[in-house]
């Protein structure tokens, strides 16, 4: 089983969040990404090309994953590391703990991986009396919180400064009381501080892998902090842990993805420090890892393939999608009530954890399809939400108004004669009752409608029968 | 069934194959074979002066700071100014590339530390194994010669870069990577770096130095 989930009360979570002055204030500075994310797209003639390019990547390894994943397999065993498969979350941690328990390890450093995230690995890891210690600021600062994150890529988005600031004078209690840690810059150097001999002691370092290359048997990540980089040079051993859908076939290919990756995620036409690995240490190499360990997990992806929902896994885990969603900026990444929020999340979380749990996330969009324009891997998410709606209505898993407001429109929409007559009464009813003032304040059954605004009344007469005169007119 | 039999008897039944079919094969092979380069910008494109200036322009971009020497000698004299300048201590840590070794360290006052970072240096110089002039970006390798610790652990990393290393693409480093370890094998480490480290984790605001370098420091030289 992986992480627990509250998508299913995404309603009242999203209640909650809208009510969150704290919350709200937070989020404003996401909306920074959108401006910085077109910046790129424009310097870059070749953007829009690239995108196709992405997409094609992708869809040509999924139809041929089996074989890239067997010739991955075997370039990782010729460079000296070990190949691990997972079929669930469960197994992934077995996996995961079995070997740092092997090397004896104590603590483990870990940059940012939603795969780890996915499958729950720090509570594990505690479990198993092993220490993990997230090296990503934001991930270090929402494990002091013991919090999910609520960005793919900025995940402790939902807080400010101040927030920070008190949690390191929580965690930090060995350092000066009175020390100011008004700027951020104090808060960044205190944690580089403090991280800075966490990663000189771990044992074992832990990533997650934005690209498995197939031809050369290399992991890759993506990082702006270097994180990643002490994480995994540091320690005895490093253990990348990633889900099927991170194969490419050659450097070729990951070079098109990281070229939409960095600027549909920060804006960045690069990030910081792209990094590619190649097994453990070799011969003559005065420092690196010395055991290199792959575990490549399936929780429930390989059963997308072939399907309608076979598009979600071209996704890169870039959070443009989030980024540029008016539910997600609303209500934040935690309504979402599981690992993966906004867009991308709506759509893959039922696929993962089951449309029972998940299903309600589907209807947390305005199908404005900002999402869609401006996915680096041309992901049609409002569509796969919708098709999630559908598969939501079929099991009669939906609220249970909703199911029979919809049969009661579809009773009349499907007798045009019927629904002519209903909608014609309805508006010259509306149409007189609202005469005085030309709008609604409170109306029986549409509550939730003029709790937040006003109806506008009728003019009298319906589109239909309105359109109907004037096509005459210009004929 | 092993979950690795597990995840590719999944795999293959949603897909509909048994993974045998001999155009899928081919079809990988050539793949893997030949490797075909996509779209690539135009941005990084020319000879080695214009390359030259798109990778200072981007670099800059970056943060980082870019300067040019003449020759390898050259190059101590300029390390220690920008020391200097930082007010960083006189202290320098490297690796064996021959590069480095062979200049005239003794022409400054600085003192030169060798072999990889435990954490405790401030300043580290590294030869870089290419340049990128699309984005400004310098690749290093692993190994004895530049250990990738001077990478991320020091406060400031000077990088010397030979001038007609600069190439236009990644697609030109990953050539030079196969020209050196061969076809379909890669060096343990390959760093491809661009500009300081950062992070934007607190109010999405930019500061630099998060975990790795605060200053990164490229001599192009030649």
């Amino acid at each position: 089983m992986s992480v627990a989930a509250t998508s299913a009360k995404f309603k009242e979570n999203a209640h909650e969040a809208l009510t969150d002055a704290r919350l709200q204030g937070a989020m404003s500075f996401s909306r920074n990404f959108v401006g910085r994310r077109a910046a790129a797209a424009a310097r870059l003639p070749e953007f829009e090309a690239l995108r196709d390019s992405a997409k094609a990547i992708k869809d040509h390894t999924l139809t041929h994953l089996d074989l890239y994943l067997e010739a991955y397999e075997h370039k990782v065993r010729a460079s000296g590391g070990e190949v691990h498969y997972a079929q669930d979350a469960e197994e992934a941690r077995k996996i995961i703990i079995e070997l740092c328990k092997s090397m004896g390890a104590k603590s483990v450093t870990k940059g940012k991986s939603m795969i780890a995230e996915e499958i729950g690995l720090n509570d594990a890891l505690e479990a198993a009396g092993i220490e993990p210690v997230e090296t990503d600021l934001g991930e270090y600062i929402i494990q002091l919180r013991h919090e999910a994150p609520s960005h793919i890529i900025a995940p402790a988005i939902h807080l400010t400064a101040r927030d920070v600031e008190q949690e390191f004078r929580k965690a930090h209690r060995d350092l000066l009381p009175d020390r100011s840690l008004k700027e951020p810059e104090q808060l960044l150097a205190e944690a580089r501080q403090v991280l800075r001999a966490k990663f000189l002691a771990a044992d074992v370092g832990i990533t997650g892998a934005n690209f498995l290359v197939a031809e050369t048997g290399t992991s890759i990540i993506v990082t702006n902090e270097g994180n990643g980089d002490l994480t995994q040079i540091l320690p005895q051993a490093h253990i990348v842990i990633a889900s099927i859908e991170k194969i490419v076939p050659t450097l070729e290919d990951a070079a098109q993805l990281l070229r939409v990756l960095a600027r549909s995620a920060t804006g960045q036409d690069a990030s910081v420090y792209t990094t590619l690995s190649t097994g453990p240490r070799r011969p003559g190499d005065p420092d690196g890892p010395r055991a290199y360990h792959v575990v490549i997990l399936d929780n429930g992806r390989s059963a997308m393939l072939g399907g309608e929902f076979e598009h979600m896994l071209r996704c890169i885990r870039c959070g443009a999608c989030m980024n540029h969603c008016p539910v997600y900026q609303a209500v934040g990444g935690h309504a979402y009530g599981w690992v993966y929020p906004g867009p991308m999340g709506a759509v893959l979380t039922p696929s993962l954890i089951g449309v029972a749990e998940g299903g309600q996330l589907p209807n947390a969009s305005t199908f404005c399809g900002r999402c869609e324009e401006v996915c680096p891997v041309r992901i049609p998410l409002p569509g796969m939400m919708r098709h999630w709606r559908e598969r939501e209505f079929e099991r009669r898993l939906s609220p249970a108004p909703m199911r029979y407001g919809l049969g009661f429109w579809a009773f009349f929409a499907s007798r045009p004669g019927l629904y002519r007559m209903a909608t014609g009464l309805a508006a010259r009813v509306l149409h007189l009752a609202g005469r005085n003032k030309g709008r609604f304040a409170s109306l029986p059954f549409a509550g939730g409608w003029t709790r937040y605004r006003d109806l506008a009344a009728p003019q009298g007469a319906t589109f239909q029968s309105q359109w109907r005169s004037r096509s005459g007119a210009v004929r | 069934m092993s979950s690795r039999a597990a995840v590719f008897a999944s795999i293959r039944r949603s897909l509909g194959v048994t993974g045998d079919e001999a155009t899928r094969r081919f079809d990988v092979d050539m793949r893997l074979k030949q490797a075909p380069p996509g779209i690539v910008p135009k941005r990084g494109q020319g000879d080695i002066p214009a390359r030259l200036a798109t990778f200072k322009a981007e670099a800059e971009r970056a943060q980082a700071s870019v300067t040019e020497v003449r020759e390898w000698a050259d190059a101590p004299a300029e390390v220690a100014r920008f020391l200097r300048e930082n007010n960083c201590p006189a202290t320098l840590r490297m690796g064996d590339d021959p590069r480095l070794a062979d200049m005239p360290w003794s022409e400054t006052t600085l003192e030169i530390l060798r072999g990889p970072s435990d954490g405790g240096d401030l300043n580290a110089v590294s030869a870089a194994f290419a340049g990128v002039a699309e984005t400004g970006t310098l690749a290093l390798v692993s190994g004895p010669d530049n250990p990738t610790t001077l990478n991320f652990l020091p406060d400031n990393h000077v990088v010397l870069l030979p001038r007609e290393a600069i190439e236009a693409d990644y697609e030109g480093v990953f050539a030079r990577v196969r020209s050196v370890y061969g076809k379909g094998e890669a060096p343990r480490t390959l760093n491809f770096i661009t500009g300081p480290s950062r992070s934007a984790d607190i109010e999405q605001t930019l500061l630099l130095g998060a975990h790795g370098p605060r200053r990164l420091h490229i001599l192009v030289v030649g």
